[in-house]
């Protein structure tokens, strides 16, 4: 069996119903990812054993009448740089070749409790620096919807893991974009919460200020029961915000009706944006008015600084996260050393790709005496200011919508060489990561073919009226039922 | 003129503890050069009197009792050790012009 799977939802009741069980339902993740894994690299690795064995015991916890939750018994993919006890997690890279993790992230820890059943690891850009799943030490992902061109990054592999119907929903991360970016490339839901409402405890730290956990799924309705089982405040990560989490789910009503929605004028300018992205964006905004939602215009000024205040905090940010790996409690270490500063250097110079290697000397130049007030200090001034600037826009709205990128999927290979070109595409998305709101791409209609993605931003904590607003999109529309070519 | 010469990347390589080749030093000097004009469009930007933002949801530094909990099984931290000795993490020798032992 190697039909594509579909909604967590419509599995769930296909379990309820006894029409199949968890073990087939692993049985036919595992069949799918190992045949897709040709043609689209979504995986970094599978836990085929394990996941049968978690398998088995969801449907004897289902035959016993003690479901965990709705979630119980139902397949998931993880990233590859949130760590799961006693299996691989890598983030793409050589340096951590072989890493076993002793403990397991709080994110995939609470989706165990939940009884979701994870299959598999995704590929991913090394150490998530990246928009498109090409710096990866497995080899680029593609995407399913044309496998010339790449799923978007840096969560891409979970992006296409979803989009080709090889899992019904999975676990990204978004530091400046990475799970809204290759959600709007793939065609498929991308949430990152607000900074602080899922814990980063077994998350490999890449930019601390702005890394979140979020979730890919088909569906709104799918990502909310998703983040309510990972959301929620936890003492090993002390930003983890100490709020109740509320029921997502049970805010989907599909009534929009009073809504404010705030189009930003800075996001909606010809030049830089794809004309058919725009105006998709444009038509899904207007069925959200024909839904009962109102729609006026404001304004984000300091937009055009965002993706150079990012660049300079995440760097930043990197070059300091990433002293760590030095070859001696584990990852690679380079062999045949003279003592241990020539170890540490040839550990990482043969461990880190170079995206990375490009990241962690921005980031050290940026941070480096003399220069530390001209673009640190000044990037975290910049970024006081863009958040005053969402403070502002969610006065006069409930919801900002805008695209979630500037163009559809790009061409494999065609920005590697300019890495200012790939940086430009996270245009749209870093900002939700400066400001700590939260954000989602939902599909909302095609360009030539490929997936346009419609981008929501609300006010922190606010991610039920985010996803309240993207449910009552898909009630009436079908986007997101398109379904990507089978490979040939 | 260029605000990034080649040794400065070398510098700023060997604070990071990266080995660079003097070819890729020449490409790193003009892509990070591109990247550092791109940045300086923040100098347009008045921050006189601005704070910086190093966390952007207010909250207080939370606080936790001071009792002893268990930590990582030493077993299980030495596991991914790429060379051991018992509960020791080895590694070459720190300080040059010894004698290998």
């Amino acid at each position: 069996m190697s039909e594509p799977l579909a909604t967590l939802g419509s599995l769930r009741a296909a379990l309820d119903s006894g029409a199949v069980s968890s073990a087939d339902l692993v049985e036919a993740c595992v069949t799918r990812a190992r045949a897709s894994q040709e043609s689209l690299h979504a995986f970094a690795g599978l836990r085929a054993e394990g996941a049968r064995a978690d398998a088995q015991a969801a449907d004897a916890r289902r035959a016993r009448g003690e479901l965990r939750s709705p979630l119980d018994g139902l397949p998931v993919a993880i990233k590859d740089n949130m760590v799961q006890a006693g299996e691989l997690t890598t983030c793409a890279s050589r340096i951590l070749e072989g890493f076993v993790s002793p403990y397991t992230a709080t994110a995939v820890a609470r989706l165990e409790q939940a009884g979701a059943i994870a299959i598999g690891r995704t590929n991913m850009d090394e150490f998530a620096m990246g928009s498109s799943t090409e710096h990866s030490v497995y080899g680029p992902a593609r995407n399913p919807w044309d496998r010339e061109r790449t799923p978007g990054g840096s969560s891409g592999g979970s992006a296409a893991a979803v989009a080709a119907g090889v899992v019904p929903g999975a676990l990204g991360s978004d530091t400046g974009g990475s799970i809204r970016q290759p959600a709007s490339l793939s065609g498929v839901v991308g949430l990152k919460p607000t900074y602080g409402r899922v814990s980063r405890w077994g998350l490999v730290a890449f930019a601390s200020s702005l890394d979140q956990v979020g979730v890919l799924a088909h569906t709104a309705a799918d990502c909310a029961w998703l983040l309510e089982a990972i959301a929620g405040h936890d003492s090993r990560d002390s930003t983890s915000l100490p709020e109740p989490v509320p029921r997502y789910s049970e805010a989907l009503g599909g009534d929009v009706s009073g809504l404010v929605l705030g189009l930003p004028r800075e996001y909606f300018v010809e030049e830089g944006g794809d004309p058919e992205v725009l105006s998709a964006v444009r038509e899904a905004v207007s069925e959200l008015e024909r839904a009962g939602a109102k729609v006026r215009e404001v304004s984000l000024p300091h937009t055009r600084y965002a993706v150079a205040t990012y660049y300079l905090i995440a760097t930043a940010e990197a070059s300091s996260n990433l002293a760590r790996y030095d070859g001696v409690r584990y990852g690679h270490r380079a062999a045949g050393v003279r003592n241990l500063a020539d170890m540490y250097q040839r550990t990482r110079s043969e461990g880190f790709g170079n995206e990375v290697k490009r990241r962690i000397i921005l980031g050290t130049y940026v941070l480096s005496a003399g220069y530390y007030d001209a673009y640190y200090r000044k990037a975290q001034q910049v970024r006081t200011l863009l958040r005053r600037d969402f403070e502002e826009a969610f006065r006069d709205c409930d919801a900002i919508a805008t695209p979630t990128s500037p163009e559809t999927a790009f061409r494999i290979a065609s920005k590697t060489d300019d890495p200012l070109t790939m940086y430009l595409s996270d245009i749209y998305t870093v900002s939700a990561n400066l400001a700590g709101i939260p954000g989602v791409s939902i599909p909302c209609g095609f360009a030539k073919g490929l997936p346009v993605g419609l981008q929501l931003l609300g006010r922190a904590l606010d991610e039920a009226t985010l996803l309240r607003i993207a449910d009552a999109f898909q009630r009436r529309t079908d986007h997101h039922r398109q379904r990507p070519p089978e490979a040939p | 003129m260029p605000r990034i010469a080649r040794a400065d990347v070398e510098r700023v390589a060997s604070l990071a503890r990266l080995s660079v080749s003097d070819e890729e030093a020449d490409r790193l000097a003009a892509e990070l050069d591109s990247l550092l004009e791109y940045v300086e469009t923040l100098r347009q930007v008045d921050t006189d009197g601005i704070e910086p933002t190093s966390h952007v949801i207010p909250m207080a530094t939370p606080m936790r009792h001071d009792r002893s909990v268990p930590g990582l099984d030493p077993e299980l931290a030495l596991a991914n050790a790429p060379e051991r000795h018992g509960s020791a993490f080895v590694v070459p020798k720190v300080i040059e012009g010894e004698d290998e032992g």
